[in-house]
């Protein structure tokens, strides 16, 4: 009858399992998917291969106007784009994503002849 | 006094996900269930058709958040029956870890709600204190809490080096003496029988006539086990599936809690017999044929069929999954019982709505 005591007794006496989450927060891991952030503009050579294998659709790649744009809440964070990419250029991030009211694109254009490296947020409207 | 109708559902404390059960009352006493399910209906199956047959294992992963890994192995092991793919023995073993991983998240998650709707909140954290630790690796294995998108077809995206390997080991350790600190309180506490004893018992050829699957099935004493079928790597793994005979829900949850020692046990094995090589066969082309492969998750037999026709869309993608099987029993259940062992009961089937529905 008294099995649950043993456990809330060493419950009252260890460290508390949760932490005080908005001033501290957990490690995270070097290989966790969080968010793609965007490209290098400069490495990238626009073949559109992460455009085609995305799962959600959620890449558009422009090889004309080298445009790499990604739409990122049609993304699901599923590492695809990174592994078959070519050039290893997409950059995955660790820290998810934070809410908000807009939904954010992101735009990498890079420009063919001098490397000049552009990235811009643009915000549309929900 | 004549009958009152009572709906239970689309939205209740106790369920995580919508279902709705009228339950036609006289008194205390439910005479007759009638279900509604179709709630969360997204026609993924109708989805599955038009993208690219590789997309759809991110596709199948979001079948279901709980046995998310379970259905990309799935659906990858049709499509590889399909091609003819032969995968490596490391990608193998691999599978059996990460798919066990998963089961044992999905009860402790199964058995921390179960706790919860007889009103055990302490155990019901403390479960799912246990349930954090294998998230956690989960995460730091695939980086991941739920969709570890770690199969694909050929093989598996990733690989365990041998620091993650004892990483696991020591997690699994963990959450091993923690279940036997829980143990008997599921086994002996005086309100955990009160509740659970003797609630909705389904007898073994009732179980049977009605087609229950997985924990369910094995808690009223038939062997049903497809891991025994040896796909993967269970084949050259040595364990004997979970039975309990007493068929109510009291050995449901006792089954469900010793098939968490069993896949740890499991994930040691696998971990112990892992061989060195390759993770991953490469292949070209497109599948055409047709494929119907049955695995065992979490909450029993997921039925995938496949059929493909030589281009990058399938013609039909099919799965029948195991709380669709379990519904029945759940309906023979219900009528005699009293209105407060309703949530009790809907939840020993461990239902999950979003599989059935797609």
């Amino acid at each position: 009858m008294f099995d649950m005591i043993g456990n809330i007794f060493k419950n009252l006496t260890s460290k508390p399992a949760t932490r005080a989450y908005p001033f501290k927060t957990r490690k995270l891991n070097d290989n966790v998917r969080g968010h793609i952030s965007g490209i290098d503009a400069e490495a990238c050579i626009y073949c559109g291969i992460c455009d085609k294998k995305c799962p959600s659709d959620a890449i558009k790649v422009d090889k004309a106007n080298r445009t790499w744009i990604i739409e990122t809440y049609r993304c699901i964070v599923c590492g695809e784009c990174v592994t078959v990419c070519p050039k290893q250029c997409i950059n995955m991030e660790k820290e998810h994503m934070t809410s908000s009211t807009k939904q954010d694109i992101i735009v990498c254009k890079g420009s063919p002849k001098a490397p000049k490296v552009e990235t811009e947020k643009v915000s549309v409207n929900a | 006094m004549g009958k009152t109708i009572i709906p239970f559902g689309p939205q209740h404390p106790v369920l995580p996900e919508p279902l709705q059960l009228k339950l036609v009352m006289r008194d205390e006493k439910v005479i007759e269930a009638v279900p509604a399910i179709g709630y969360v209906h997204r026609g993924l199956e109708k989805l599955a058709e038009q993208k690219d047959f590789m997309k759809n294992i991110y596709l199948v992963e979001r079948v279901c958040g709980i046995c998310s890994n379970m259905h990309a192995l799935s659906y990858c092991m049709a499509i590889e029956e399909i091609m003819g793919i032969g995968i490596p023995d490391r990608a193998r073993f691999l599978r059996v870890i990460w798919a066990e991983l998963h089961r044992i998240h999905s009860h402790l998650l199964w058995l921390g709600l179960l706790a919860d709707s007889f009103g055990f909140e302490s155990l019901f954290m403390q479960v799912w204190r246990s349930r954090e630790k294998i998230m956690d690796i989960m995460e730091a294995t695939a980086g991941h809490r739920i969709f570890i998108s770690t199969n694909t077809i050929g093989g598996t995206h990733k690989d365990l080096t041998k620091e993650q390997q004892k990483d696991v080991l020591n997690t699994v350790a963990l959450v091993w003496d923690d279940m036997k600190a829980v143990e008997k309180v599921f086994f002996n506490d005086y309100t955990v029988q009160h509740r659970l004893k003797g609630v909705g018992v389904l007898p073994k050829d009732v179980a049977y006539e009605l087609g229950t699957v997985g924990p369910m099935a094995r808690a009223s004493g038939i062997i049903f086990d497809h891991r025994t079928r040896g796909y993967a790597a269970y084949g050259e793994l040595e364990f004997e599936p979970v039975v309990e005979t007493d068929g109510d829900s009291l050995a449901r949850t006792k089954v469900r809690l010793r098939e968490v020692y069993q896949s740890i046990n499991l994930i040691r094995e696998a971990i112990g017999k892992l061989p060195e090589g390759e993770i991953f066969t490469p292949f070209k082309g497109n599948p055409n044929g047709e494929a119907v492969i049955r695995i065992e998750q979490p909450r029993g037999e997921v039925m995938y069929y496949v059929r493909a026709n030589g281009t990058k869309q399938l013609d039909r993608l099919r799965l029948r999954t195991p709380t669709f099987a379990n519904l029945p029993s759940l309906l023979h259940m219900l009528p005699g019982s009293s209105l407060a062992d309703v949530p009790v009961l809907i939840l020993t089937i461990d239902p999950c709505i979003s599989c059935t529905e797609r």
